[in-house]
C-alpha cells in the first residue's frame, strides 16, 4: 500500500516474513508429521530423531485402512447426517425466519423473545438426553439431525438478511395472488443465496465434526459416525479396533504399527475436509460479516 | 377494547399463512428447548427413570447441597475457571498480534497462503486434533525427539499433571488463533489508507504507524470481544478436554462439563448431574446478561450481542 521503503521498513518486513514462516511451520508441522509417518516404513514412527521427511516409502497403511469396513460405514453415516441435517436445518430455519421478518405480523415480538431466550438458557445434558429417549429417537439418525435443526442464532441471521430485501419485490407477486410459501421459495430464497450458502456451510461443518451426540445417542456399530470410528482408534487407542484393521488384511502384525495406522486413519478422515476447505473458505469469512449484523 | 380485539383477529386472519409457516419452528423450540428446560425439575427430585419426571418424589435442594458440600465439585469448578482464564489471558492477544502482522504483509499472495493455512485447524474436530496431539506429544513423538537433542529425558506430556493445563492452552491457541484474527482483519480492512499515507509523509516509521494508527483503530473491537468472552468462563472446552484427558491428569483436567457427563451418563446419577448443570447454566446466563450490558454501555447501543 505504501511504497516508500526505508531501512526500518526492510528490517520490519524481514522480521514479519520470518514470523509468518514460523506460523506456517507451526500450523503445518503436526499434520505434516502424520503424513510422514503414514507413508514411511512401518517402524519409522519409533526411530530416534525428528522426522522431517518420509523414511522409505510405502502405502501399505493406506491400503489397510481403506479396507477397514467400519471406516466406510462411519463415512457413509457422516455424509448422510450432514446432507440430511443441513437440508432440514435450512428449510426449517428459513420457514421460521421469514415470518419473523414481517414486523406487522401479530405476536412477532412475543415469538422473537420466546426464541431468543433459548440462546440464554437451556435444559442441559440430562434433560435433553431423557427427551430423546422419550421420543424414541435413540439409535436413529433423527437423534443427530432433529434436535439441532433450528438454532435461534441462525434464525436471527437469516431474518436480518430477509429484512434487507426490498418489500416491493414481494408486492407484485402478492398482487398476483401468490402464497407466502411460493414467495419464500421462489423470490426470497434465490435472493438470499449468500446467507443461505454461509449458514449451510456452517451447519454442514458442525454436522461433519459432531461426535458427542452420536456418542450418547447411537449404540449400533452400523449407525455410528466417522468421528467416533476415528475416536476409538486414535484417542481410545482401542486394541480390538486396531487389531481389527490388521486382521482384516490377514497379514502379520509385525509389518504394521499402531502409530502408523493411527496417523493414516487421521489423514484419511481429514482429506475430504482439506480438499473442500480452500474453495469454500471465503464463504466462512463472509459469514462472520453477516453474523456481525445483529438485531 | 372490543375494537382492538377485533383488530387482532383481523390481523391474525390476514397473516394466517405466515403464522402457519411459523408453526413448525415454534413447535420445534417448545419440544427441543422448552421441554428440556422443564426437565430440569429432576434436579429437585429423586429422579427414577421408571417413574418419570412427574411421579418422582420431590427432594428440594438436596442435590444442590450435595454439590456444594462435595469437595470434588470445587476441584472441578476451580479447574474450569483456571483453564478458562489461562486460555483467555494467553489466547486472547495472539489473534490480535497475528492480525496486525498479517495486515503489514505487502505480498498479497503470501498473505493469502498464510491466512488459508492458519484458518484451517479451526475447521477440524477435536477428535482429529486430539489424535494428532496425542501422537506428537507421545513418548516417541517429535516433541520428545526434538527435546532429546538438548539432553532432556523423554516424558509423556499428556500424563503430566504439572503441564497438562499448559498443553490445553497451547493446543487451543493453535486451533483458534488464525480464525480468531478474521474479525480484527475485517476491522482493519475498513481503515482509510489515506491516514497511513499522511503518516508516512509526516515521517512516521512502520512501528509508529502500528502503535498510533493500527492498534487504536481496533481497540473498540478488542474491548468488546474481551468483555463478551468473559461470559464463557464456565465453558473451558469440553470437546478438547474430553479427547485429551486421562486418569493420570483427572485432578487438574476435570471441568464442569466433563463432570456433568460422567456423573450423568456414565454413573447414571441423573438428578445430581442436572443440578450441577443448572448451576453452570444459571451462572452462564447471568454472565451473558451482565457482559452484554457492559458492552452496550462501553460502546453505545449495538455493541453488545443485542
Amino acid at each position: 500500500m505504501v511504497t516508500t521503503r526505508t531501512l526500518g521498513d526492510k528490517i520490519f518486513n524481514t522480521f514479519n516474513f520470518i514470523v509468518m514462516l514460523i506460523v506456517l511451520f507451526v500450523t503445518l508441522f503436526p499434520l505434516w508429521n502424520q503424513i510422514v509417518i503414514s507413508v514411511s516404513e512401518a517402524y519409522a514412527g519409533y526411530t530416534t530423531g525428528v522426522l522431517l521427511y518420509p523414511r522409505g516409502f510405502n502405502l501399505e497403511a493406506y491400503k489397510l485402512v481403506l479396507e477397514y469396513p467400519q471406516l466406510w460405514i462411519g463415512f457413509k453415516n457422516s455424509v448422510v447426517r450432514t446432507v440430511l441435517g443441513t437440508t432440514l436445518a435450512i428449510v426449517f430455519t428459513a420457514m421460521t425466519a421469514y415470518p419473523l421478518s414481517k414486523d406487522k405480523m401479530p405476536f412477532n415480538k412475543a415469538i422473537t423473545g420466546f426464541i431468543f431466550f433459548t440462546m440464554l438458557f437451556g435444559g442441559g445434558l440430562i434433560p435433553n438426553y431423557l427427551l430423546i429417549v422419550k421420543l424414541g429417537m435413540l439409535d436413529t439418525v433423527w437423534a443427530l439431525v432433529v434436535p439441532v435443526m433450528i438454532s435461534a442464532f441462525n434464525v436471527f441471521i437469516m431474518r436480518n438478511f430477509f429484512y434487507t430485501i426490498p418489500a416491493s419485490l414481494e408486492e407484485s407477486a402478492k398482487i398476483d395472488g401468490a402464497s407466502y410459501f411460493y414467495i419464500l421459495w421462489k423470490i426470497i430464497f434465490p435472493l438470499s443465496l449468500p446467507v443461505i450458502a454461509t449458514v449451510s456451510l456452517w451447519i454442514a461443518v458442525m454436522h461433519w465434526n459432531s461426535w458427542f451426540d452420536a456418542l450418547i445417542y447411537i449404540d449400533s456399530k452400523e449407525k455410528t459416525v466417522l468421528q467416533l470410528v476415528l475416536r476409538r482408534i486414535v484417542i481410545e487407542n482401542n486394541p480390538n479396533d486396531i487389531n481389527g484393521i490388521i486382521n482384516i488384511a490377514k497379514k502379520g502384525i509385525s509389518k504394521y504399527t499402531g502409530r502408523q495406522l493411527q496417523a493414516t486413519m487421521i489423514l484419511v478422515a481429514v482429506i475430504p475436509m482439506l480438499v473442500i476447505y480452500p474453495f469454500v473458505q471465503k464463504y466462512f469469512i463472509k459469514g462472520i460479516m453477516i453474523g456481525a449484523v445483529k438485531g | 377494547m372490543v375494537k382492538r380485539e377485533a383488530g387482532v383477529f383481523k390481523r391474525i386472519t390476514e397473516y394466517r399463512a405466515l403464522l402457519l409457516m411459523l408453526l413448525p419452528g415454534v413447535v420445534f423450540f417448545v419440544v427441543f428447548n422448552y421441554i428440556p428446560m422443564y426437565g430440569i425439575l429432576i434436579a429437585f427430585k429423586d429422579f427414577r427413570i421408571t417413574e418419570g419426571i412427574l411421579k418422582s418424589p420431590w427432594v428440594g435442594f438436596k442435590y444442590f447441597y450435595k454439590a456444594f458440600s462435595d469437595p470434588y465439585f470445587f476441584v472441578v469448578l476451580k479447574n474450569t475457571v483456571i483453564i478458562s482464564l489461562m486460555k483467555l489471558v494467553c489466547g486472547f492477544p495472539v489473534p490480535i498480534i497475528f492480525a496486525i502482522l498479517l495486515n503489514e504483509l505487502t505480498h498479497g499472495r503470501f498473505k493469502k497462503i498464510v491466512q488459508t493455512v492458519s484458518y484451517m485447524p479451526y475447521f477440524l474436530s477435536w477428535i482429529i486434533l486430539g489424535g494428532i496431539f496425542i501422537n506428537i506429544l507421545s513418548l516417541e513423538g517429535p516433541v520428545n525427539q526434538f527435546l532429546s537433542l538438548f539432553g532432556f529425558e523423554p516424558r509423556i506430556f499428556l500424563a503430566d499433571p504439572k503441564i497438562f493445563k499448559t498443553i490445553l492452552v497451547i493446543t487451543d491457541v493453535w486451533k483458534g488463533f488464525g480464525w480468531g484474527s478474521v474479525i480484527y482483519l475485517a476491522a482493519l480492512s475498513g481503515l482509510d489508507i489515506e491516514i497511513y499515507e499522511a503518516a508516512v509523509i509526516d515521517g512516521c516509521g512502520r512501528l509508529k504507524r502500528i502503535f498510533h494508527i493500527t492498534i487504536p483503530s481496533i481497540i473498540p473491537v478488542i474491548v468488546i470481544l474481551l468483555i463478551l468472552s468473559c461470559a464463557g468462563i464456565l465453558s473451558a472446552g469440553f470437546d478438547q478436554i474430553f479427547n485429551l484427558y486421562n486418569s493420570m491428569v483427572m485432578n487438574v483436567a476435570d471441568i464442569i462439563d466433563t463432570y456433568v457427563y460422567r456423573k450423568g451418563l456414565v454413573d447414571m446419577d441423573y438428578s445430581y448431574s442436572t443440578a450441577v448443570g443448572i448451576f453452570k447454566s444459571l451462572v452462564g446466563m447471568v454472565l451473558i446478561l451482565v457482559t452484554n450490558k457492559i458492552a452496550n454501555r462501553y460502546g453505545g447501543k449495538g455493541y453488545g450481542l443485542w
